[in-house]
């Protein structure tokens, strides 16, 4: 059970947030469909640091970026979603 | 006298308890392995698999031997350590694994066959086919499992709680308790856990705690937990404890749990969770009267019993002198101590007076009958000398519990000089002490001897896993020490190797010809000591593991004792039956009122959304295939959504309320993963807009009124007029501000009326009152169900499976073509549009259609689709269904067939056009 | 050669009389060659099965296994052992049907006793809206060929006495599908059995043996780089489920699959009490005992990408309760251990076996949390698709391109989302 530093409610359990997809997969509707479904369906799956797209589903309900360690858990920073810099 | 017992005698063994049925007493604070020793039982269990008699080894959770059954009825604890359960008085145990007696045991010919059952035996004979396997199966289930099958449901309920704290200490020993007096200094919140009933660890062996310890911890703030176990250490310092709040088979007082799990977020942890002893191998090192030298003297020095009154010690390390002397002083008489060492230690020489020592010594093997044990031969430098003995004491050198560092994640480091590994680096802030972390005595020679009886040594105990079993997996090519332990069942038994994995590791590296850290160790798992899955599930298990959600009109519909359907969370009315009716007979009737009359139906459990503001339909065209920017106000329409791949994933209605306001509803199984998806798409997708979204399933609750005189029952009610088809307004009904949709789901005129969930009662009554005036009745799922199969209209969840497109459905042409929506890009892959993908139909037949049913074109043909839905014509005979068939739309007019086996039933069916009835929509267009 | 004792139980005779000292090592511990005609990377059950029937059926005797632990280290050793073909959708239930067959002569073709126990399992239903999915599916089977039958309430409560049939349990019992044939095995005789099997027709099985590199020149693999040196191969098949990301961005190609924990746990041993699988239409959990008679216990993924082979708790917790409230009697039966696989989570729940844009290199993987249960039909049709470069009519739906097509399978109907399932 990680512990998420929320940057609107602090640090509280894992159990509060949902994963949404990584962040490189969100899809727009502007998109092409080549682009689209490539987004959609591939993933580069790191052991290592990637960028997930989260949600504090049982607390703020807000959309959060997480740099996370897909192999230790450990995570580098939580930021809330932001379209001018994340899409 | 021989074998173990009270230290001048049982006095003062006030508590009650039965072992196999005899009656015996114990004092207050014994483990129920100290009361057996008390009273003189030394034999107390069976093993796994050759049934060999066992005693008490221990005198902690390691314990592998002294298995037993406590408890009776729904408080069973099969598979109890003897060592870890308090006896209280009236606490019933049963020896286990044993038929007809623990003293007789059928199984023990096992024992006779042992050369026949090595490691692994089973993977080389029992061929044939599967039934073959399965006749040889039976009996080998049935002989193994340890404790009884639990029969009866557990009376006791669970708790789960929470906790914070800066700092947790796991183990309260000398090391832990210092610990946390020094850290309380600081004020930082501490947690203290302690698996035993008091605190003292290692202490309670030699006499040296003080019962005023758990006092001084809680004066200095420290917040103590006994008897509670550190079963996991998960992410980020996630720590679950087991805290027993009764022993087991215990009744716990009236609404009290039996068991509490706690989840702890601690900022830091230390492990001070102390050493485990390690036992010797040697032949017939599992006979009852083997035990290991620190329980010995925690029987002694805090139970009073001398577990046997003629005693050889075998040792490779100083800790057993001091088992020696205590001995000695509680009346015992030690015959000989066998040091492995060649050369001893200070403390050993200085015991040379008091005792008998051997250097360079080594048990060889045991004899014994089944009830105690007699002599012990050990090889003495050259000689080969036997003892005479009750109680064969072993040290074979202390192994640190790194269990909860190496669960956090933490590397574990060789140290030679011990013979054990250490807790390494940890990524997390988990830090051991004490013996934990390794500040152990020494021992001097490694643990890689030759062995002479390699096939009676006995390494995991609980197993029965002999020396020689390694040696056979290692011949085979089983070289990796996971091969190594999932091919003998090495550390898989309840004590998960606490005692043996040092041992079994130290005879691998021999076959091996290579260091021990070469060899590798298996993964440490949760939990620690084996939890309760009541624990584990807390208060959720039982009639809890799910919510139940109830109408907001959950008493109105009480009244008319419907029958309830489960739909998700919610239990919502299936019918109304009125005296005599069955369920099939109340829907008719209720659909037929629909039909000729009118009735009301709660919809309150669809999904609701006010979608509001200026980029409201913008917004809306994101998350929506179908048109909406047009529609004006006081109007709804339907709409559907779409999935990214481009399958429909709900559908619903858009209505808007003002210039800037919508109410959007989609299906009730889909209400919560809608919230997701449309935060999803107003926050990820389209941020920029001006747009809010509240839901409101629950707050508003939902009447459907339909029927040909649906129109005249409202107006009466509202005093006005009712909107048109697709229109809305807002009105007074009952007095209670209610906001009229006319859309039809049922194929009748009707309106869906809402109001806030609290006010919604008596409008129900109002509603009710004027259709039951009127010939007609509240309807449940079941009626509406038919209705709305004999107008076409598609459910999620059956016709649209998550497999299909909106033009499978015929509705291709309600999507925007200038797309623009979620899932517009995913409708152009090939696949979405190719011949052959199924797609909605009607089908019809005489007689009832199997729901679910495979629709072929004759027997053993392949399957061409399948019947979604079905029903009852409402009016008139016969039965219709909804089906997906592979280019249904092209085949209106054939024949096929509706074949179900699993039910015995095939019905002809004639494919029609998916609507059934009226449909140009007459009987409700304006 | 190792495996070259043939087992019996008169050879099990003999060895009791002998000590047991006269078997052969199961199988070879090679230094890996210069170059083999095949390597398969992965020493999982379907990486053994896959080199097994390259060998038997294809006739291709130099072969190489690359596994970069213990065989069967990875998600044959950490699962729940269940062995099935009872789906829905007919892509998936006649390729698991295929492997089921297999699985009914593994023991005898292996000449190891990989204990396939058909003891049936069993779905259970709990409303009328369960069962008609449950006939559906059951129907879908039958007209397929493979069995499932329904089983009514009484039917059901005398199948498995220990279920919870009151009427007011919070998910009242209605009744069941079960699939007779389908049952249990053990996963490490599956491994072992492959192995040795594999490894007497010549197969080179080299643990320990990272791969670290694919070699590729003119979109061509002609080989790996490992941390035992580089090695030459005609073609290379991935089989590496729950690490098929890593392998396949060594050929700079991003996959449908994101690795995610499943947990499982199994209790302390009793005596026998469940003597079938049971799974249910509306909660999560799935329960066995094993013949060492411990309860078998598997629930929800955790449904966040993670490689740890370390889980979190709510899924475990959420099992435990699920299976009280199914069998109440389970209460006090005490959790001995928990173990996490990294799965192979596929964009549409299902396999891929699947030629991938770069020559003579394909992928077996996306297994999601069912691939025990295909190990000898995966092994099977992945060792035609390497041998011949064409896929097995079984496997044919299964290739990589479908999710540029739009003709995914998707059992459960969620969407493109292993965070869905």
């Amino acid at each position: 059970m990680m512990r998420i530093d929320c940057p609107h409610c602090g640090q509280r359990a894992q159990a509060e947030f949902t994963y949404e997809r990584t962040l490189d997969s969100v899809v727009t509707v502007e998109m092409v469909a080549d682009e689209a479904m490539r987004r959609l369906y591939e993933r580069a799956n790191p052991r290592g640091l990637d960028d997930e797209l989260w949600r504090h589903s049982f607390g703020c309900r807000q959309w959060l970026v997480l740099r996370r360690h897909r192999t230790t858990h450990a995570i580098e920073a939580v930021v809330s979603f932001d379209p001018t810099v994340h899409v | 006298m021989s074998g173990p017992a009270r230290i001048g005698g049982n006095g003062g063994a006030s508590l009650r308890f039965t072992f196999d049925g005899v009656e015996y007493r114990a004092r207050p604070g014994d483990t129920l392995a100290a009361a057996l020793l008390a009273n003189g039982i030394g034999r107390v269990a069976r093993s796994f698999k050759y049934h060999r008699p066992r005693g008490i080894m221990a005198a902690g959770v390691e314990e592998p031997n002294a298995l037993v059954t406590v408890g009776t009825g729904g408080r069973t604890e099969p598979n109890t350590r003897a060592t870890d359960v308090f006896v209280y008085d009236g606490l019933i145990a049963h020896s286990q694994n044993r038929w007809p007696s623990l003293a007789f045991d059928v199984g023990a010919i096992n024992g006779l066959l042992a050369p026949f059952l090595a490691a692994g035996f089973y993977y080389k004979t029992f061929f044939g086919p599967p039934k073959r396997w399965m006749f040889y199966e039976k009996f080998i289930r049935k002989a193994a499992g340890l404790g009884p099958a639990p029969t009866a449901a557990d009376p006791d309920h669970y708790e789960h709680r929470s906790a914070f704290c800066d700092l947790l200490i796991v183990g309260a020993g000398p090391t832990g308790i210092a610990a946390a007096l020094a850290a309380a200094q600081s004020g930082e919140r501490i947690i203290l856990v302690e698996q035993d009933r008091v605190v003292g660890g290692s202490a309670l062996a030699d006499g040296a705690s003080s019962p005023d310890d758990a006092e001084e911890l809680r004066k200095a703030g420290v917040r103590l937990l006994t008897r509670t176990t550190a079963s996991g250490l998960w992410d980020d310092g996630f720590v679950t404890l087991a805290e027993r709040l009764t022993e087991p088979g215990q009744s716990p007082p009236p609404g009290h749990p039996a068991q509490r799990l706690w989840h702890v977020r601690a900022e830091r942890i230390l492990l001070a969770t102390g050493a485990f002893e390690r036992p010797l191998t040697f032949a017939g090192n599992d006979r009852p009267g083997v035990m290991l030298s620190q329980a010995v003297r925690t029987y002694i020095h805090r139970f009073g019993v001398l577990p046997g009154s003629c005693v050889v010690i075998a040792t490779n390390n100083d800790d057993a002198y001091a088992t020696a002397d205590a001995i000695a002083e509680a009346g015992g008489k030690v015959a000989a101590i066998l040091d492995e060492r060649a050369e001893l230690s200070a403390i050993a020489r200085a015991a040379k007076a008091r005792f008998q020592i051997h250097t360079n010594a080594l048990p060889l093997s045991t004899k014994g009958d089944a009830h105690h044990l007699k002599s012990i031969e050990a090889d003495i430098w050259t000689e080969r000398i036997t003892f005479d003995a009750d109680l064969l004491v072993v040290s074979g050198g202390f192994t640190p519990a790194v269990h909860l560092h190496s669960q956090a994640g933490g590397a574990l480091d060789w140290r030679a000089d011990l013979q054990a590994f250490v807790p390494g680096a940890s990524h997390q802030a988990v830090t051991s002490i004490g013996s934990a972390a390794g500040e152990i005595e020494p021992i001097a020679p490694p643990l890689t001897g030759p062995l002479a009886h390699p096939k009676s040594s006995f390494i995991d105990f609980q197993n029965d896993v002999t020396a020689a079993d390694i040696d056979l997996a290692w011949r085979e090519g089983y070289r990796s020490v996971e091969h190594v332990k999932r091919y003998t069942t090495l550390g898989m038994a309840t004590d998960q190797g606490k005692t043996s994995n040092m041992a079994a590791l130290a005879r691998l590296a021999g076959a091996a010809g290579v260091d021990i850290p070469q060899v590798g160790l298996t993964r440490f798992r949760a939990p620690f000591t084996p939890l309760t899955l009541a624990a584990m599930a807390g208060p959720d298990a039982g009639g809890h593991v799910a919510p139940s959600r109830r109408l907001a009109l959950h008493d109105r519909h009480m009244k008319l004792d419907p029958l309830w359907l489960p739909l998700g969370y919610w239990h919502r009315p299936r019918a109304y039956p009125l005296a005599g009716e069955n369920l099939v007979q109340a829907a008719r009737r209720e659909a037929h009122a629909v039909r000729t009359a009118a009735g009301i139906v709660d919809v309150s459990t669809l999904a609701k959304f006010i979608v509001a503001g200026p980029d409201a339909a913008a917004f809306l065209e994101l998350v929506c295939a179908t048109g909406i920017a047009k529609l004006a106000v006081g109007r709804g329409r339907y709409t559907i959504m779409l999935r990214e791949d481009g399958m429909v994933m709900d559908d619903g209605t858009v209505w808007r309320l003002a210039e800037t306001r919508y109410l959007v509803t989609s299906s009730t199984g889909g209400a919560d993963g809608m919230e997701a998806h449309l935060s999803y798409a107003r926050h990820v997708l389209a941020p920029t807009l001006h747009v809010s979204i509240i839901p409101q399933q629950e707050q508003l609750a939902g009447i459907a009124l339909a029927g040909p005189f649906a129109t005249e029952i409202l107006a009466e009610l509202i005093g006005a007029a009712p909107p048109a088809h697709m229109g809305l307004i807002n009105a007074t009904l009952a007095s209670v501000p209610v906001l009229i949709l006319a859309a039809s789901y049922s194929g009748e005129r009707s309106f869906e009326v809402y109001a806030p969930g609290f006010e919604a009662g008596p409008v129900w009554d109002a509603l009710e009152a004027a259709v039951r005036a009127r010939g007609g009745y509240a309807y449940g799922l079941e009626a509406l169900d038919s209705l709305r199969i004999e107008k076409g209209h598609v459910v999620i969840g059956a016709e649209a499976d998550g497999r299909t497109t909106a033009d499978d459905f015929g509705m291709g042409r309600m999507q925007r073509k200038a797309g623009g929506f979620i899932g517009a890009q995913a409708l152009l892959r090939p696949a979405l549009s190719a011949p052959g993908r199924m797609q909605l139909v009607g089908v019809e037949a005489a007689e009832p259609i199997p729901e679910g049913a495979m629709l072929i074109a004759r027997d053993g043909a392949p399957v061409e689709g399948h019947v979604t839905s079905a029903t009852a014509r409402v009016l008139g005979d016969g039965s219709v269904a909804l089906a997906l068939l592979v280019n249904g739309r092209e085949r209106i007019g054939e024949t096929i067939l509706a074949s179900s086996p699993t039910r015995g039933r095939q019905v002809r069916v004639t494919i029609t056009d998916p609507v059934f009835y009226d449909p140009d929509g007459a009987r409700y267009r304006d | 050669m190792g495996g070259v004792t043939h087992y019996s139980a008169l050879a099990l005779i003999k060895a009791g009389f002998t000590g047991q000292k006269k078997w052969d090592r199961a199988w070879r511990d090679p230094e890996p060659k210069i170059h083999y005609d095949m390597i398969v990377i992965g020493g999982g059950g379907h990486g053994l099965a896959t080199a097994y029937y390259l060998a038997k059926t294809h006739g291709l005797r130099n072969v190489a296994v690359l596994e970069k632990g213990w065989i069967g280290g990875g998600n044959t050793g950490r699962n729940t052992t269940i062995v099935r073909s009872n789906y829905r959708q007919p892509e998936l239930h006649n390729l698991f049907e295929f492997g089921l067959k297999m699985w009914e002569t593994m023991s005898d073709d292996l000449n190891y006793n990989v204990m396939f126990s058909p003891r049936g399992a069993l779905v259970l239903g709990h409303s009328d809206g369960d069962m008609v999915r449950l006939a559906q599916r059951g129907d879908a089977l039958r007209c397929a060929g493979i069995d499932a039958e329904l089983m009514t309430r009484d039917e059901v409560a005398k199948f498995v006495p220990n279920l919870d049939m009151s009427r007011s349990a919070r998910f009242p019992i209605e009744g069941g599908m079960i699939q007779r044939r389908a049952g249990t095995a053990r996963h490490d005789a599956v491994v072992w059995g492959y192995a040795r099997a594999a490894d007497a027709l010549g197969v080179d099985i080299i643990q320990n043996c990272e791969v670290t590199g694919l070699a590729i020149s003119g979109g061509r693999v002609t080989g790996v780089e490992t941390s035992r040196g580089s090695i030459g191969a005609g073609r290379v098949g991935i089989c590496v489920a729950g690490n098929s990301g890593p392998l396949a961005a060594m050929a700079g190609i991003k996959l449908p699959i994101e690795a995610q924990t499943l947990q499982a746990f199994v209790t302390e041993a009793v005596k026998p009490m469940i003597d079938t699988v049971i799974q249910s239409q509306s909660v999560h959990c799935y329960i066995s005992q094993s013949d060492k008679g411990g309860i078998v216990l598997g629930g929800d993924p955790d449904r966040f990408p993670s490689y740890a082979q370390r889980g979190f708790t709510p899924p475990v917790e959420r099992a435990a309760a699920e299976a009280i409230a199914l069998i109440p009697a389970l209460s006090r039966l005490r959790m001995v251990r928990c173990w996490a696989g990294v799965t192979d989570m596929s964009f549409d729940g299902s396999p891929i076996i699947s030629a991938l844009p770069v020559d003579g290199l394909y992928l077996n993987g996306g297994w999601c949390y069912g691939g025990f249960k295909a190990t000898p039909a995966s092994g099977f049709t992945y060792a035609q698709l390497l041998a011949t470069g064409e896929p097995h009519p079984l496997a044919a739906p299964f290739g990589f391109e479908r999710f540029a097509t739009g003709a995914t399978i998707d059992e459960a109907g969620v969407g493109a989302g292993p965070q869905l399932r």
